[in-house]
């Protein structure tokens, strides 16, 4: 976005100053796509009002109709929302889960990838980044399957182990402390190929006349990794952070719901995130103006925290910012 | 000197600079114990990325009985086919279910590339008076959005799209990423010159963009193509947000409703049996990793072919458009 501005700062004068034939078109050719953004993107950001509102569908009449005469209700369904005993415990799980995934997703997949670059045979390289690539590619619903078939108490292969060594059986799908390790090495599990040949791809773009005159100089492998090699790839790495940042107050829904399956009660303390918490009220019966605010707390406090992130990045590094 | 001599000096020269060459590139190496250690660090993180799924594959053809005394073995004591007999005999669901994959994949897919880059033409056009406009209006969804609830309320009471194909469609055929990702290609790759010479022969913007832009730009239609077909594919969650007819189940979430609900392909019993005739006859524990088996075998046929288009596209994206 940053470029876009000092590309049409720099050549304002190219610009005809009456409205062409060539503009109509190429607004024709862009309607399409605007009317999607309109409805699936602008129009639910206004459907949010809801959550200003004591809604309640009046018999009779239209859902819209009933939106528009229902109570504004100003924060009482904020309240209601940030108040609950709850809510500690969904921000609490959220970010901590967030920020260990944001650090395992930046060092492990960098590491990764300066080591998988190093490789003598380039076939081999491509052939495990084929492979740990894979699970990216993999639904929720089917590494919930995967799960199932490790952690089944009775017949699962963990407790098969763990039986064979003499050791109990352990109910995992009831017992809360292991959870933080299963997910934090799922999450990791399925995006770590991904995450890896993201990287490696900004590393194979490095000039290679850096390494050689590195080499020159005398500088180990480690040097060369720390001083040439990272700060290469620092904007790719920050823009990764940025985005990363922005997701902090939504979490990865399949990971949390599915893989838990469906997060029961047993797991409920450990598992619960503000996405889990949203779609379990959104089939029961709670109120919808309710739901509809943590929805909008959450989309609020990440558009808060991407802007941040933006701003002290674009203040330390004003070339790494994304806005 | 004469002309042979020069020629043997230069050759003299290239192969010592071809030496040189060899000679920093071999410096540079890692040692050949390093790089052995490396294969097995990956060697071991490619087959933790691989196990589950030979695991799966293996319970999908275990005998039940094997499942009753060992467990989910590694290595079953008897095969059994029955589990993928017993998909085959129920193969109307399962395969109204992939033919509703299919069809939202497809149809997903080709309208989801049309929107996506036409916008990306549309921003790439450095001419364009609204280009700034438009430019918000795809940038504005990445930071912020309706959220779920927002969102169900469109769809579902607004626009009454439950419960039809188009719940499972159009909610996903546009990300702002994607735009983006195609307005980056056409701005570094499509010369202007091209596009100004179509315009003095008249051609509409129209024309330009299906005759000239697209055929030159198969990567990124490849590359979008295949990120929205693995979405679609793999997408559960529409529909359990907006499907409650048994018609309308997708694969994903035939799968995703017998994790809840062993018996559920059960709920039409075919052959005249009582419903708990028909469920003791079920190898239920196998069938389950059949279904997901099914659901993995076309992916893990057809993504390492398409994997380096996954890779450019990553690689356009992360460019600052």
């Amino acid at each position: 976005m940053n470029k876009e501005k000092t590309v049409s700062s720099a050549e304002p004068r190219r610009k005809r100053k009456h409205w062409s034939r060539d503009d109509t078109e190429l607004t024709l050719l862009g309607l399409p796509a605007t009317i999607w953004f309109a409805v699936f993107c602008y129009l639910p950001m206004f459907g949010l009002i809801i959550s200003f509102k004591d809604f309640k569908l009046i018999p009779g009449k239209g859902f819209l109709a009933s939106l528009f005469q229902s109570e504004w209700c100003g924060f009482k369904n904020f309240n209601f929302f940030l108040s609950s005993n709850t809510f500690g415990m969904l921000l609490r799980n959220t970010i901590l889960y967030n920020l260990v995934f944001i650090v395992i997703n930046l060092v492990l997949p960098v590491t990764l990838a300066i080591l998988i670059n190093q490789l003598y045979s380039k076939r081999a390289s491509k052939c495990y980044q084929t492979m740990m690539f894979f699970p990216y590619f993999m639904s929720w619903v089917v590494v919930s399957y995967f799960v199932y078939a490790f952690l089944n108490p009775d017949k699962g292969l963990a407790n098969n182990v763990i039986t064979s060594l003499g050791g109990e059986k352990v109910m995992w799908y009831s017992a809360p402390v292991y959870w933080p390790f299963i997910l934090a090495f799922m999450s990791t599990w399925k995006s770590l190929g991904y995450n890896m040949v993201v990287y490696l791809a900004s590393i194979t773009g490095i000039d290679n006349t850096l390494y050689e005159a590195a080499i020159l100089d005398g500088a180990t492998k480690w040097q060369q990794a720390k001083y040439i090699t990272i700060p290469s790839i620092k904007p790719m790495i920050i823009m990764m952070f940025i985005l990363n940042i922005g997701k902090i107050f939504y979490s990865d829904f399949g990971l949390f719901y599915q893989v838990t399956q469906g997060v029961p009660a047993s797991l409920y303390n450990v598992a619960s995130t503000f996405d889990t918490f949203i779609y379990q009220a959104l089939q029961s019966s709670a109120s919808i103006g309710q739901t509809a605010a943590a929805g909008l707390f959450q989309a609020a406090c990440c558009c808060i925290t991407i802007l941040v992130a933006n701003f002290i990045v674009s203040k330390l590094d004003a070339d790494s910012a994304i806005i | 000197m004469t002309l042979a001599e020069k020629r043997q000096a230069r050759k003299a020269e290239k192969a010592l600079e071809r030496e040189e060459a060899r000679a920093t590139a071999h410096m540079n190496q890692i040692k050949p114990l390093t790089n052995a250690l490396f294969n097995v660090l990956f060697a071991i993180l490619s087959f933790i990325c691989l196990f589950p799924v030979f695991y799966v594959v293996m319970i999908s053809v275990s005998s039940e009985e094997s499942i009753r005394l060992n467990g989910y073995a590694l290595w079953p004591e008897t095969f059994s086919n029955s589990a993928y007999m017993f998909l085959w005999n129920e193969r109307g669901t399962i395969s109204h279910a992939l033919l509703i994959s299919v069809i939202v994949t497809v149809i997903g897919t080709v309208l989801g590339v049309l929107l996506t880059t036409s916008m990306g033409y549309v921003l790439s056009r450095p001419q364009y008076r609204l280009r700034n406009f438009f430019n918000w209006v795809v940038f504005i969804p990445m930071i912020f959005n309706g959220g779920m609830v927002a969102n169900y309320v469109v769809v579902a009471n607004m626009l009454h799209l439950n419960d039809t194909l188009w719940c499972l469609i159009l909610p996903l055929a546009v990300s702002s990423f994607n735009v983006i990702i195609s307005k980056t290609f056409f701005r570094t790759t499509i010369p202007d010159s091209i596009i100004e010479s179509a315009k003095i022969d008249g051609a509409s913007q129209l024309t330009i963009f299906s005759r000239i832009v697209v055929p030159i730009s198969k990567p990124v239609f490849a590359t979008i193509g295949l990120f929205l077909t693995f979405g679609y594919w793999n997408d559960w969650f529409q529909s359990s947000l907006y499907i409650s007819k048994n018609n309308l189940i997708s694969l994903q979430a035939l799968l995703n409703n017998m994790m809840k609900n062993l018996d559920y392909i059960a709920n039409n019993p075919s052959a005249g049996l009582s419903l708990q005739q028909y469920r003791n006859s079920m190898p239920s524990e196998s069938v389950r990793m059949a279904i997901a088996v099914v659901i993995v075998i076309p992916i893990a046929c057809a993504y390492p072919f398409f994997q380096k288009y996954f890779i450019s596209g990553l690689t356009i994206g992360a460019v600052k458009g």
